[in-house]
């Protein structure tokens, strides 16, 4: 089995909040994510993928085919986007960084040919990222 | 859904690699450069991986302000600027990196309680880390 890891990265705004809680209590759980307005970060993303070395191509994954399908699912759906407004996902749910990667795990894991997804990877800052296996 | 949370975290502290157990000879040999008795810095870098449910309420698998706290109490502010020999610690046992991560490890493992603990890995350099997942199998 090798794994096989490509980055891209994006540029969103969001912010959290739960209509279920008082303006208080989002106060108090969000701190500054409350902030209606938003506010915005460049994330990075690294989608691992695993599988056999095709004897024939020697690739794990056709990279041109994971590339095309990270741009269509995840980039043009939210680099340069208010993600609570512009992403159907975080209409209902609050976009932290564990949703974004579980987002996006869904987005590209059943439109990935060969390979299998293994992780996604999402950072919010360089000191702070989120790991989704696909794990229930 | 499951998720893992990584936060990094900085800190600079000194110490110096001397074994009790060996002789001076043995103590050089061993250590090399890192054996020089009046001790030497690094800053360090240490990443802290919490896993456990994504929260339905919060979308969070915990609220980082709480581990940020935890780690800047707890962790930051004993080792930050130290000479990790003078820690009661490292009386006995040499501050090596290795040590330093089964120490902060057991630190969140005794007190952090929000979420699994799940590894903590320390740079020493940018040339080299330490992983410690205490008995669990480290997850790649």
């Amino acid at each position: 089995m090798v794994y096989l890891t490509r980055k891209a990265e994006f540029s969103a705004s969001h912010y959290y909040h739960n209509p279920d809680f008082t303006p208080e209590e989002n106060r108090r759980i969000f701190g500054k994510c409350n902030n209606p307005h938003g506010h915005g970060h460049n994330y990075t993303l690294e989608v691992t993928v695993k599988g056999e070395v095709d004897p024939r191509s020697g690739f794990v994954v056709d990279l041109k085919q994971l590339k095309e399908v990270m741009h269509r699912e995840v980039l043009d759906a939210m680099d340069h986007r208010f993600l609570n407004k512009e992403v159907p996902e975080f209409v209902a749910q609050i976009p932290t960084t564990e949703n974004l990667a579980i987002a996006i795990w869904q987005r590209l894991e059943t439109k990935l040919q060969q390979a299998k997804l293994h992780r996604i990877r999402v950072y919010e800052t360089p000191d702070l990222f989120v790991d989704f296996y696909g794990e229930a | 859904m499951k998720a893992y949370l990584t936060r990094r975290y900085l800190f600079s502290a000194s110490h110096r690699l001397h074994s009790d157990a060996m002789s001076d000879e043995e103590n050089r040999a061993t250590y090399g450069k890192c054996n020089n008795p009046h001790g030497h810095g690094h800053n360090y870098r240490l990443e802290v991986t919490v896993s456990g449910p994504v929260d339905d309420r919060t979308g969070m698998v915990c609220n980082l302000v709480d581990l940020d706290g935890f780690v800047e109490r707890e962790v930051l502010s004993r080792y930050d600027l130290e000479n990790l020999n003078m820690l009661q610690e490292f009386a006995k046992n040499v501050p090596t990196t290795e040590n330093l991560c089964v120490e902060i490890f057991e630190i969140l493992q005794r007190g952090f309680h929000q979420a699994h603990l799940e590894r903590v890995r320390i740079e020493e350099t940018m040339m080299n880390a330490f992983e410690y997942s205490g008995t669990a199998e480290l997850r790649k």
